[in-house]
């Protein structure tokens, strides 16, 4: 306690080289915070629109076969073993019976929703333009449980779309890129011909990959289009805890003898570029925590010398050498825990002015202000980071100052 | 550990028998102290005189406790304290010795009062009575109304005082004083040996002044006049 008063009185005597250690810290707490916000917000966006518009998992392709061929082979003595995989027969385009897998799937307590999907290609013409675009049939009761698609529609409705079986739901920049509205007339052409489509409802799913090619149909008359009027579809399916896709998806996997995969797999290569993004960040913005680490080194080297009288005045009435290191240790703990803590405040405000700042984003996102991420771990993680450089910035002093020896000092000064 | 059995008054003494010590400087071993041995006894003022770099200081330190001898034995209340460790060192220093030294190394960010104070929280007395007892420490001193002044706001004289209020904070047994007077005015330094002896008689302390001035020397209980690391006389 009265080293932590000592410390306290050392720093107040030093306001000015203090407070701009301090403001190290509070500037390199608060970036970190904003920036990791920022970065997770559109990362958590990304995932939060992929599973809303793609499911969790996505069960395609049944298997042929489950093994390879293993053959043994004896060789002079040696025994060697060849496998043969069989990788171009491996797997059967689609589901062959989804009646079955839907009943199956149904059951499991886990899954929110399961939703049969037929996919294709074809090009929509408005008889002025052109797009190529990805075909999503669907029965849009299930496919409303399994995803957020009535929610993502911006113009238009569900209602219309189900009321008419020759419907299309569009993605907005495609709508935009065709200069289609609401009740208009477009053109579906390619696989077995040509279908007249009216435009009964506009989506934005955010992520412009698949605003810009996508477009639902029903069911029954993808399938007449695509030609395909059994089988060949794939199954997307919603979970309540979507983090435990990837065990989900194997079990499925085994279960069902097709193809599940979960959206972490599915998605790895985004989830990667989110990941060395938010590191990256993270790793620049801790720069500012070591220059400010670093500041507080020369501070507190300087005060140890400035201070190494007093070391031994302290020594002489019984001071120990860990009572001295202590001194200056808990001056590093009182800047640490200021900094943070006045850190975490500009970062936390930061973030909410961010969240709220009018700003239109049309790149590989389309969102009307920056996505932030409420974590606090991000805070902690500022913290740790903080810790970690103040202690060594303290610590080294500390312990030179625990070394001075009080007799040589004091006949020095004489 | 032992060092404050009172109840035995005259061996409440320090003594040092036969001690040695040198220093390594640039390569060569330098012998600082030959072999002294001296006795101070409480309620007394000893004093050590002598030409500069002839080892006062040193002997002083390695009294205190500041420092190791190579070779010899210090007695503090006849017990032999040269090898203790140095937590014992480190609290032997907090509550049988008090210092005072020709600067008054004060620490300066803190008032009078808390200077004085710091030995007796640093000992686990309990803040009021710290308080109580540094205040009245500072008044003896002739201190009244300047405890909560800053440290550098006092004049050299009054520092001084505060840093012998200081040294004898926690009522030490042993006042070990190297030139304190060195810095101050015939006037001051008077004062300040006047204070010393008062304090001597009072507390029972064993006082060890190292000073150049011969008067304040000749004024001492007992009188030892060093040279080239040996007790002259
Ligand atoms: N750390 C040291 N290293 C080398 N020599 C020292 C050291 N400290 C003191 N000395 C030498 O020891 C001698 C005695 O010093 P000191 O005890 O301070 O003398 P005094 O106090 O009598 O003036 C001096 O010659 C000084 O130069
Ligand atoms: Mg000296």
């Amino acid at each position: 306690m009265l080293c932590l008063e000592l410390a306290w009185r050392f720093i107040i005597a030093r306001k000015r080289p203090m407070l701009l250690s301090l403001s190290g810290i509070v500037f390199g707490v608060a970036f970190f915070v904003l920036t990791q916000a920022q970065t997770s917000g559109f990362e958590q966006f990304f995932i939060r629109t992929i599973l809303g518009t793609n499911g969790a998992i996505r069960i395609s392709d049944q298997f042929q076969d489950n093994v390879g061929t293993v053959e043994k082979v004896d060789q002079d003595g040696k025994v060697e073993f060849l496998f043969h995989s069989r990788e171009d027969s491996l797997y059967r385009e689609g589901v062959d019976q989804p009646a079955l897998i839907y009943e199956a799937l149904k059951d499991y307590p886990e899954i929110m929703g399961v939703s049969e999907i037929i996919e294709g290609n074809g090009v929509l013409n408005t008889g002025s333009r052109k797009s190529s675009i990805e075909i999503k049939g669907i029965r849009w009761v299930d496919h409303a449980q399994a995803s957020d698609l009535i929610s993502q529609i911006i113009d238009g409705s569900i209602d219309e779309f189900a009321a008419d079986q020759m419907a299309v739901l569009l993605g907005s920049r495609i709508s935009q890129r065709l200069n289609l509205k609401v009740g208009d007339r477009v053109r579906l052409i390619g696989g077995t011909g040509n279908l007249h489509l009216r435009v009964s409802g506009i989506f934005e799913t955010g992520v412009s990959q698949i605003d810009k090619n996508r477009i639902y149909l029903h069911m029954g008359t993808a399938r007449s289009f695509l030609g395909r009027f059994s089988g060949g579809s794939v199954f997307q399916v919603a979970l309540k805890n979507p983090n435990r896709a990837p065990a989900i998806a194997q079990q499925l996997q085994n279960v069902l003898n097709h193809r599940a995969v979960s959206w972490q797999e599915r998605e790895k290569v985004w989830l990667d570029v989110f990941k060395a993004l938010r590191v990256s960040s993270g790793i620049t913005v801790s720069c500012i925590l070591l220059l400010s680490g670093l500041g507080i080194f020369n501070v507190f080297a300087i005060l140890v010398i400035e201070k190494t009288r007093d070391i031994a005045i302290l020594r002489s009435i019984g001071f120990s050498p860990q009572d001295v290191s202590a001194i200056f240790l808990w001056q590093g703990a009182i800047l640490l825990s200021a900094g943070v803590f006045v850190g975490s405040l500009f970062g936390y405000a930061g973030t909410f002015l961010i969240s709220v700042i009018p700003l239109r984003i049309r790149g590989i996102f389309s969102t009307d202000n920056f996505v932030v991420n409420w974590d606090l771990d991000h805070y902690l993680m500022a913290a740790t980071i903080a810790l970690f450089f103040v202690s060594f910035a303290t610590w080294i002093p500390a312990r030179r100052a625990s070394k001075v020896e009080p007799a040589k000092i004091i006949r020095e000064t004489l | 550990m032992d060092l404050n059995g009172g109840n035995h008054p005259v061996s409440d003494s320090l003594r040092v028998e036969n001690l040695c010590h040198s220093f390594v400087d640039a390569g060569t071993s330098v012998d600082v102290l030959k072999g002294v041995s001296l006795e101070a006894r409480s309620s007394e003022i000893t004093s050590i005189a002598g030409p500069s770099g002839c080892g006062k200081s040193t002997l002083l330190y390695l009294m205190g406790l500041l420092d190791r001898p190579c070779s010899g034995k210090i007695f503090m209340n006849d017990v032999e304290v040269q090898d203790l460790n140095d937590i014992d060192r480190t609290r032997a220093r907090n509550k049988s010795i008090g210092f005072v030294f020709q600067f008054h190394f004060l620490i300066k960010e803190l008032t009078a009062l808390e200077n004085v104070r710091l030995p007796l929280l640093k000992s686990g007395t309990d803040r009021s009575t710290a308080d109580e007892k540094s205040i009245a420490l500072l008044n003896d001193l002739g201190l009244k109304n300047k405890s909560h002044r800053p440290a550098y706001k006092l004049s050299g004289g009054e520092q001084q005082r505060v840093a012998i209020a200081r040294s004898l904070a926690n009522s030490p047994k042993y006042l070990l004083a190297d030139e304190p007077t060195g810095n101050l005015d015939s006037k001051n330094s008077d004062g300040v040996f006047e204070l010393l002896l008062q304090m001597a008689q009072s507390l029972n302390l064993s006082v060890v002044l190292v000073t150049h001035n011969e008067k304040l020397a000749g004024r001492a209980d007992r009188r030892f006049i060093m040279k080239d690391g040996l007790i002259l006389a």
